[in-house]
């Protein structure tokens, strides 16, 4: 029981890892009024970004150039979410509908972007950051498998995680990000720029996006596809409501999903349970998902503004 | 005069913001392609010309094939927004229509193509609703969102056909299923003739007798009044003694057979089997044509065409004007941007019809 | 110096209504300036240009003298500018603290600093007599110490021109005193304040000069001693007001309603109605009188179905409603015209014709076998907007959302009496109407009193209920404390009685 908790953990990590800060990505947004469905678009854009940049612009596989594309997938993530920010904050386009747009775009416009520049679809990976045990961290008794055989960017998502929630709730610029998206006409009486607040959460909300993308293809992918991330940014949204919008609830709900989806592909490899119908183990996160909605769903607590354009002139 | 206005109000409200969204579509990805050292005036022309839009009854035959699916897709999303819902479930339910249709197709032998064909038909149609039953259940019963739910069952459906396909109904192929019966396909000699042997089938006959019975059913029944009631505010419905709960699910239920229909079209009248790992891309393009038809029928007539153009003639594109074919998803993607932004160009327009007026 | 604010020549359009057109409004430091008129006379938009919600089209502020411009509320309240809006502008699930500092937070190791913060906040409101805890969260609070800390987070500001926007409109009787002699103390202190309100009464012993604007027009400035009530009321209005609606006898019939040991349940599962009884005739105005949150929401809700009752029963015409279906209620003859007109009354989205059948448009004379008689349904519309003066721009095909409030009351309660039921639930017909639709409203409720309508009243505005009423019942805690004669009462012992209160001999 235990060594199969110390083999699935760290795979485990590794898929909530990028799917955690994604997940963060749509808390600020949310946070700020926007609801952002996009995710799943920007979060392949920034991983296209981060691979085009690894492979075509570095062609270098090094540490630092990891580190180049990660930030490069986070910005370029920032930036393609300002479409989004634009249509619905200044357009006050239906952000549900802007935000499946950015879906549609985002995977043609990095597919021919990537035939153009790169000459394939496909854009190959050599080499990415390696597993390490965190020092200090990986030696804590129990807990310590979190932070064995981890990569670098589990720990900077958990830090990054860390530091929105002290932002959102210990500093004035939370305070008034939160309430742009409970109460945006209280806001705007205190001397708010609304619509200002609601861009940065987009914005912040791209980029964590993008650099989720960029983590998944400096670990895990091997390749830029549209095949490693799909559907991963609609399973954050998953993860955003079953973990009621708070930083740390969205660290279990990650944490949950890594769980179920990292046991249902380890359960092929188990000769016990080759035994079983397969189809158990491949619908298994998806119908865990559907329950832990089903069990969670009832009393969500979503910012109150969330959905809604602001309009100054409304009461 | 005072119902000239009326009239041209109504055309702003209806045609003319969709129209203007698809010329700035054009127009925005035009210049990404002289950007990135493209011809667009090359590649619209191969686009158009490749749909068969300049004559070429073949290649219209092509373009009115990937329409059959798209209206009902589209419909599907589009009557999902109008009372409320946001169903991105279509694929799922499109796929589990098509693999029921195709179950049925193969196993029954010796029916009569009268009774195996509609039979196959319906079973699609009830397949794709009750896979849509379980998110309507979840949104009435739970307040579980129907988007985020729609999209697991689209995954669940794509691993259930995954799993039951090689067992049940393995054809030649690990990945592909048997082919169907003739008694249950929906392509006839006739219409493949009059298309110079493209697979143009009876599949638009139920696509656009579906347009008319979902027009029908929105706008002139006490029941669509019901639908479209709960879907704009669940609680003055509730104050008017409407089953809110139970008008979600039915929303969703026939939504879901509408999905489903596609399902039956393209399996039955396209492809004739199933092909195992993936979901039908026609159910998400359901939404881009519900948005871009402004979820009316009659809209979606004209975006469904819209898209099966765009879709049609984009590998002529790829070849001619060397242009990805990827590349009329942006163009999708941008229309479908500027069209969200509807509320503030119609304020734009209205201001536009006022310098007029006045003058 | 003479004035502290001069807004001079203020215009302001929104999409084809004038809300203010060339106003000249100048307030004396030191003053409680009182600004009249009706609802949507242009009152609050001229005030929100003052504290930079909306840009004036044109038109200059003064302040002290000095020109100058206002462009958001941050820059009012530099400029020492504080407005308490009629929907008050909290975060619900913020503290106090949050609330008051928002948009100037102070940090301390680079953490908001509330602690300093709420000892400040506990200093102004021992200093001006406002009870607030600090620590606690909007949506636990009264809305009367809702409002008290809309009143602080002014004062946090160090705001010296107050504006209020109709602050007795959510307030007991006694929570009106009150705040009224908080704005005495305020004034005392230098500070200035601006009262937007429409209702005459307040003002007197209060305002020192007032302003009286209608359809976005000035129509005079004076002091408030020098004119009568009757003078006042005719500026606001333009017209003699008739002061006196008739309530006839009508003869009277046992009770054909009935509610005994009700016990309803809220949304947090809290008891809200608990164990109330209460029984109304035919030909007669029940009045329940309450302040806001005493379970008159669930004890409607109750009646109309709208929630599940705990225990107890409800007897209309000898038959026990409780379990009945919401449109079984309907189908015998109870009416509800809701205490939400946008959430629960109208859906905003239809058109007025749709409107008008929400709840019969299954009935054979709009529908037949499932199919709408959309020529019935038109005729049908076209005789409810003239028998009720509903004013639409494009008549039966208007979509509600673009329609007046007051017009968007009359489609409810056309739609409502048209059914004639023989009970009819009545929530807050008149909240936010102005005085021409309130007289309306008022006058075709007491003509279903006299076609013999069990008639309930809900309200939080007293003068209402008193006009209004035969019996009144006050509600408080979930229970009806007491019921009373409307002719034998006045508003001092009521709203004694709503705030907990017990009727002395």
């Amino acid at each position: 029981m235990l060594e199969a908790l110390n083999n699935i953990v760290p795979l485990a990590i590794c898929f909530t890892t990028p799917l955690l800060i994604i997940a963060l990505g749509g808390l600020v947004s949310e946070r700020s009024g926007v609801v952002n469905i996009g995710l799943e678009g920007i979060l392949g854009f920034g991983a296209f970004t981060s691979a085009y940049v690894l492979n075509v612009v570095l062609n270098d596989f090094s540490f630092i150039s990891l580190c180049i594309a990660l930030v490069s997938g986070a910005i370029a993530g920032g930036f393609f979410s300002l479409i989004h920010a634009f249509a619905s904050i200044t357009m006050k386009a239906n952000q549900v509908i802007s935000g499946t747009a950015l879906n549609i775009l985002s995977p043609a416009l990095a597919i021919y972007l990537s035939r153009i520049f790169a000459g394939s679809a496909n854009i190959g990976i050599k080499q990415g950051f390696l597993k390490t045990n965190v020092p200090l961290l990986s030696k804590i008794p129990f807990l310590g498998v979190l932070f064995r055989d981890a990569y670098i960017t589990s720990l900077l998502v958990l830090i990054i995680v860390i530091i929105t929630w002290f932002i959102l709730y210990r500093r004035p610029l939370g305070l008034r990000l939160r309430s742009c998206g409970e109460n945006p006409h209280a806001a705007d009486s205190a001397g708010i720029n609304v619509n200002r607040m609601r861009y940065l959460g987009v914005f912040v909300s791209g980029t964590f996006a993008g650099l989720g993308g960029a983590i998944i293809i400096t670990t895990y992918a091997g390749e830029f596809s549209i095949n490693i991330y799909n559907g991963l940014g609609f399973l954050a949204l998953a993860a955003l409501i079953f973990g009621k919008w708070k930083p740390f609830g969205v660290l279990v709900a990650a944490l949950f999903f890594g769980i179920t989806k990292t046991s249902a592909e380890i359960s092929t490899m188990n000769n016990l349970l080759k035994e079983m119908p397969q189809i158990i183990f491949t619908t298994f996160p998806y119908v865990a998902t559907l329950i832990a909605l089903v069990v969670f769903s009832k009393n969500s607590v979503s910012p109150k503004a969330a959905g809604e354009p602001f309009e100054a002139g409304k009461r | 005069m005072d119902s000239s206005k009326r009239i041209i109000s109504a055309m702003i409200r209806y045609f003319l913001v969709p129209l203007l969204a698809v010329i700035f579509g054009f127009f925005i990805c035009s210049i990404i392609m002289i950007i990135s050292w493209q011809d667009p005036v090359k590649a619209f022309h191969a686009l158009f010309e490749g749909a068969g839009l300049f004559g070429n009854i073949r290649r219209f035959g092509y373009t009115l094939l990937a329409m059959t699916p798209l209206i009902l897709t589209g419909l599907s999303v589009a009557l999902a927004f109008r009372t409320g819902l946001f169903n991105i479930g279509a694929a799922g339910q499109m796929l589990m229509g098509g693999f029921t249709a195709v179950l049925v197709g193969i196993s029954f032998t010796n029916l009569p193509i009268i009774i195996h064909l509609p039979l196959a038909v319906i079973s699609a149609l009830v397949a794709g609703s009750l896979w849509a039953f379980i998110p309507g259940l979840l949104k009435a019963r739970y307040r579980v969102h129907e988007v985020v739910s729609t999209i697991m069952m689209n995954w669940i459906s794509m691993w259930s056909v995954y799993y039951f396909v090689p067992k049940l109904i393995k054809g030649g192929y690990e990945t592909e299923s048997l082919p169907i019966q003739e008694t249950a396909s929906l392509r006839t000699d006739f219409l493949t003739n009059l298309f110079e042997g493209t697979d143009v089938n009876l599949g638009i006959f139920i696509s656009i007798l579906s347009i008319i019975v979902v027009w029908w059913l929105l706008d002139k029944t006490t029941f669509g009044y019901e639908l479209k009631a709960t879907g704009f505010n669940k609680d003055s419905a509730k104050y008017a003694g409407m089953k809110v709960n139970r008008n979600i699910i039915l929303s969703m239920m026939i939504s879901g057979g509408l999905a489903g229909l596609a399902g039956a079209t393209y399996y039955l009248g396209f492809t004739n089997k199933i092909i195992i790992g993936s979901l039908p891309s026609q159910g998400y393009d359901g939404i881009s044509v519900a948005l871009i038809g402004a979820n009316h029928p009659v809209g979606i007539l004209v975006s469904s065409f819209l898209l099966a153009i765009i879709q049609s003639g984009s590998d002529q594109m790829d070849a001619i004007a060397n242009v990805p074919n990827e590349f009329v998803s942006i163009i999708v993607a941008v229309i479908i941007l500027f069209a969200a932004t509807n509320k503030t160009m119609k304020l734009w327009l209205d201001k536009f019809k006022k310098i007029i007026f006045r003058r | 110096m003479k004035y502290i604010i001069e807004m001079l020549d203020i215009s302001k359009e929104f999409t084809g209504i004038v809300a203010n057109d060339d106003i000249t409004f100048q307030v004396k430091p030191g003053e409680i300036h009182a600004l009249l008129g009706e609802n949507g006379a242009g009152k609050s938009t001229l005030m929100s240009i003052l504290f930079g919600l909306y840009k004036a089209d044109k038109g200059t502020i003064k302040l002290n003298n000095n020109t100058v411009k206002i462009p958001n509320p941050k820059v009012a309240s530099s400029l020492g500018i504080g407005m308490v809006h009629q929907h008050f502008k909290l975060v619900h699930n913020f503290t106090v603290t949050e609330n008051i500092i928002l948009g100037f937070e102070n940090t301390r190791k680079f953490k908001i600093d509330t602690k300093t913060a709420s000892e400040s906040i506990k200093e102004l409101s021992k200093k001006y007599k406002l009870e607030v805890d600090p620590n606690s969260y909007i949506e636990d609070i009264s809305v009367g110490m809702q409002q008290r800390v809309e009143i602080l987070k002014m004062l946090y500001r160090k705001a010296d021109i107050l504006i209020f926007d109709e602050p007795t409109a959510v307030l007991t009787p006694q929570e009106i005193q009150e705040l009224l002699g908080i704005m005495k103390e305020m004034r005392k202190e230098g500070k200035t304040i601006i009262i937007i309100t429409h209702k005459i009464s307040e003002i007197y012993n209060l305002a020192n000069r007032c302003t009286v604007i209608r359809k976005g027009k000035v129509i005079s400035t004076f002091d408030v001693e020098k004119k009568s009530f009757e003078e006042i009321s005719e500026l606001i209005i333009g017209r003699k007001l008739n002061m006196e609606l008739k309530r006839e006898v009508v003869e009277k019939k046992p009770a054909n309603f009935k509610i005994e040991n009700l016990s309803v349940l809220d949304n947090r599962n809290l008891t809200a109605v608990n164990n109330l009884s209460l029984s109304a005739k035919p030909g007669e105005i029940l009045g329940i009188a309450g302040v806001e949150g005493n379970g008159q929401s669930e004890l409607i809700e109750a009646i109309t179905g709208l929630r599940k009752v705990k225990s107890g029963h409800i007897y209309f015409n000898n038959n026990d409603i409780v379990n009945y279906s919401i449109r079984k209620r309907h189908e015998h003859g109870i009416g509800h015209i809701p205490q939400d007109r946008h959430k629960h009354g109208l859906v905003l989205d239809f058109t007025l014709e749709n409107n008008l059948i929400l709840a019969t448009y299954y009935n054979k004379k709009f529908s037949k076998n499932g199919v709408l008689k959309r020529k019935e349904i038109k005729k049908h519309s076209e005789e409810l907007i003239n028998q009720f003066d509903i004013r639409a721009a494009n008549g039966s095909n208007t979509i509600c959302r673009s329609m007046s409030g007051g017009n968007q009351q009359k489609v409810i309660i056309a739609r409502e009496i048209d059914q004639s039921p023989s009970l009819l639930i009545v929530a807050h017909p008149t909240r936010g109407l102005d005085i021409g639709a309130i007289e309306y409203i008022h006058g075709r409720l007491l003509e279903e009193r006299k076609k013999g309508k069990t008639i309930l009243l809900f309200s939080f505005e007293l003068d209402e209920i008193l006009k209004l009423s035969d019996r009144i019942a006050i509600m408080y805690n979930g229970k009806i404390v007491d019921t009373v004669v409307s002719s034998t009462t006045n508003e001092n012992e009521i709203g004694l009685m709503m705030v907990g209160g017990i009727k002395n001999g």
